[in-house]
């Protein structure tokens, strides 16, 4: 049974035809957030472009779209997700470290939440096959179930040395009905999986959406994104305002491209108050050129369709970037990031692997839960934040996802960690 | 602005001829080869350059571009080395119209005037960013011309006629018409070039209009300039010939010159 098939296929195909009049009459959505944004792609996907921004203009002011979405982030997905005071981790600090659990989503992450809504978009133009691309495959298989349930052709890119590092992953979205296309060129990572599915959209638009999975791209992509990740900080302001009778003094969370990190900013960044911090991965270390750290380290420059921060060289060519989290390796970042980073309404840190690795293991220990590397690092920030307090403090982290997929991962590092220390002996 | 494509187009006019202009990436497969590369296309008969500025992400490329762009990357050439290489060729050829093919980032990475200046240091006539469409393209334009460089859009194939009358006032020296949606890449067959796409550039006032895309053979050069396109462009099928020749250096160069004059005979208007 899929109850869903008929619902949103109304103003399918004629609305593609009416693109011009469309974006003549409606306000539109700002492309930019201060110096960052656009739309740098090639002209041929601008009606794309337009045709996406009407359909989620549409979308969102429709009662029935948004009573489907919710729908399904409720009976499907299980929101909404709690909010747990960390018991242990905080002993004999004044602070108090709230984590908003989207570990306990359906798929593991918060990435199902944007990829349910999309994916809603994607029917309602009319179009009948996605794309995505992913690097360790969380949002491929994100997509891939989003798929699978509404009923779409799938096709997710994913660089060939990431496929093949996480064959698991490879064989989940193909149970789903996925088709996953490894990716030769470059060096065939997650930065040639989006070139490969841009590629891809430059000729299949008119039946395709390309299910971009971060807050990052040209717009409409990030405006979207977060917007179906608001419900991420809406539902946590509800939840400790009910738990403690105020706001939080600051809001953490991880920062890759920065989807979850931004569906959790959304709600708090007009509360002067409330401290936003971004967590970026340092990896071996910002000094070592081996980390993912694209707001403390890089430049403005442009990639993947928008103007933001980006890890380059002095030519401008763009760089790898490094971290034991395959969801925080990126070296590019979303654009509101960096004009939140720019005008310095929120702040950017960063947390190398081996202090992310270390937080990882204190909250399996303390706290039972096992957080995916990716939340580790807003974790060892959010950890290291309440060792020094010295006032009540209420710290709100976006636990984005549950740690299940690093466990052989991190398993590995710790017997190669061992081996090497009795290798020293 | 240098004048160098309108004397061409005016030239080509008096022949009967349209224009046949290969693409390569600078620098592919490696610098020296590459300057070998770029003189045998001159020499064969080409009318234009054009050429791309090796990139870390080449989104608007299929494989075959992609591959010369990883080739030049790997060989550590820097944009520098590329102007140095131009300049060089200019020196020789002060006539011939030489266009870049350019990815945002490589512009921007140190102040887009800086970028312009120093391609027309270089004796570079036209620049068209990849990934710059007319909406972000007003602050490249007016640096471009700022410094005599003409900047050039790119008309696709199913663009409404707004975009096309834009894409006609804003584009000088000429407009880059595709063939087909998608990236580049060779194709067997080439999609009829609507003449009536050409025709509202032309009622635009637009300057001559190169279509690109697939062109691969005579034929598909031929159909380009019979429909009234001011002649061709030609990018994969001649990196195809560099990436198949990459071990005997003489062969490529030998199959270049053959290729080329080949598709140039395609140009004369019967």
């Amino acid at each position: 049974m899929q109850p869903n098939h008929t619902k949103s296929e109304r103003n399918t195909s004629k609305e593609t035809m009416n693109e011009a009049e469309h974006t003549a009459t409606r306000e539109r959505l700002s492309p930019y957030f201060g110096d960052f944004g656009g739309q740098f792609v090639p002209e041929i996907l601008l009606p794309a472009l337009d045709q996406l921004e009407n359909a989620f203009l549409d979308a969102q002011a429709d009662p029935e779209f948004q009573a489907e979405f919710k729908h399904l982030l409720d009976t499907y997905l299980g929101r909404p997700t709690p909010l747990s005071l960390c018991q242990n981790l905080t002993q004999g600090s004044p602070a108090k470290i709230y984590m908003k659990r989207e570990d306990l989503l359906h798929g593991g992450a918060h990435k199902t939440n944007q990829v349910l809504g999309q994916a809603l978009l994607a029917k309602r133009m009319g179009k009948t096959r996605i794309i995505a691309e992913t690097g360790a495959g969380q949002h491929g298989t994100a997509t891939a179930l989003a798929c699978a349930l509404l009923g779409l052709e799938c096709i997710i890119y994913m660089g060939r040395k990431d496929a093949e590092r996480q064959q698991p992953n490879v064989f989940r979205m193909e149970l789903m009905g996925a088709k996953v296309v490894p990716v030769d060129a470059g060096s065939g990572t997650l930065k040639d999986a989006v070139n490969e599915a841009m590629r891809d959209w430059t000729a299949s638009y008119p039946t395709t959406h390309y299910l971009l999975g971060t807050a990052a791209g040209p717009h409409p992509f990030p405006t979207i994104v977060r917007e179906f990740h608001r419900m991420i900080g809406a539902e946590a302001k509800a939840q400790i305002l009910a738990a403690e009778g105020r706001l939080p003094d600051e809001v953490i969370a991880c920062v890759g491209g920065g989807s979850n990190a931004i569906g959790m900013f959304a709600e708090f960044i007009d509360e002067p108050g409330v401290r936003l911090t971004g967590v970026e991965p340092a990896g071996r270390g910002v000094e070592s050129g081996h980390h993912g750290a694209t707001l403390s380290a890089g430049k403005p420059g442009v990639l993947h369709g928008c103007r933001s921060f980006l890890m380059q060289d002095p030519d401008g060519q763009v760089e790898e970037s490094y971290s034991v989290s395959a969801g925080l390796d990126y070296p590019g970042v979303g654009p509101q990031h960096a004009h939140l980073h720019a005008i310095g309404r929120a702040q950017y840190t960063s947390v190398t692997d081996e202090q992310a690795l270390e937080a990882f293991q204190l909250i399996s220990r303390h706290e039972g839960i096992i957080p995916a590397l990716e939340s580790a690092h807003a974790m060892a920030y959010a950890i290291e934040r309440a060792k020094h307090a010295t006032k009540p403090e209420i710290l709100l982290v976006n636990l984005s996802g549950r740690g299940d997929k690093d466990i052989d991962h991190v398993r590995r590092i710790f017997a190669a960690q061992a081996a090497a220390n009795g290798g020293a002996k | 602005m240098s004048q160098r494509y309108a004397s061409m187009f005016t030239a080509l006019q008096q022949k009967n001829q349209g224009a046949f202009v290969p693409f390569v990436t600078l620098g592919d497969p490696d610098l020296a080869q590459s300057e070998a590369i770029i003189r045998t296309l001159i020499d064969a008969g080409a009318d234009a350059l054009e050429l791309g500025l090796p990139f870390s992400d080449p989104v608007a490329d299929g494989p075959v571009i992609q591959a010369a762009n990883i080739r030049a990357l790997k060989h550590h050439v820097r944009i520098q080395d590329c102007f140095d290489l131009i300049a060089r060729v200019r020196a020789d050829f002060p006539e011939i119209p030489i266009g870049l093919l350019v990815y945002c980032n490589l512009v921007v990475a140190n102040g887009s005037d800086s970028f312009y200046q120093r391609a027309a240091a270089a004796g570079v006539d036209s620049v068209l960013v990849a990934d710059v469409p007319l909406r972000e393209g007003k602050r490249f334009m007016s640096d471009a011309k700022a410094h005599g460089i003409a900047p050039i859009f790119i008309a696709p194939p199913d663009a409404s006629e707004a975009t096309l009358k834009q894409v006609a006032e804003y584009s000088e020296g000429y407009i880059y018409l595709l063939s087909r949606a998608g990236v580049t890449g060779a194709n067997d067959t080439v999609n009829a070039p609507a003449e009536a796409l050409i025709q509202t550039l032309k009622d635009a006032g637009g300057a001559p209009a190169l279509l690109g895309f697939g062109i691969a053979r005579p034929e598909h050069v031929q159909a380009a300039v019979r429909a009234g396109a001011g002649g061709a462009i030609s990018g994969s099928a001649i990196v195809s010939i560099i990436a198949n020749n990459l071990d005997a250096p003489d062969t490529m160069l030998k199959e270049l010159h053959t290729f080329v004059q080949g598709m140039k005979a395609a140009t004369i208007r019967d």
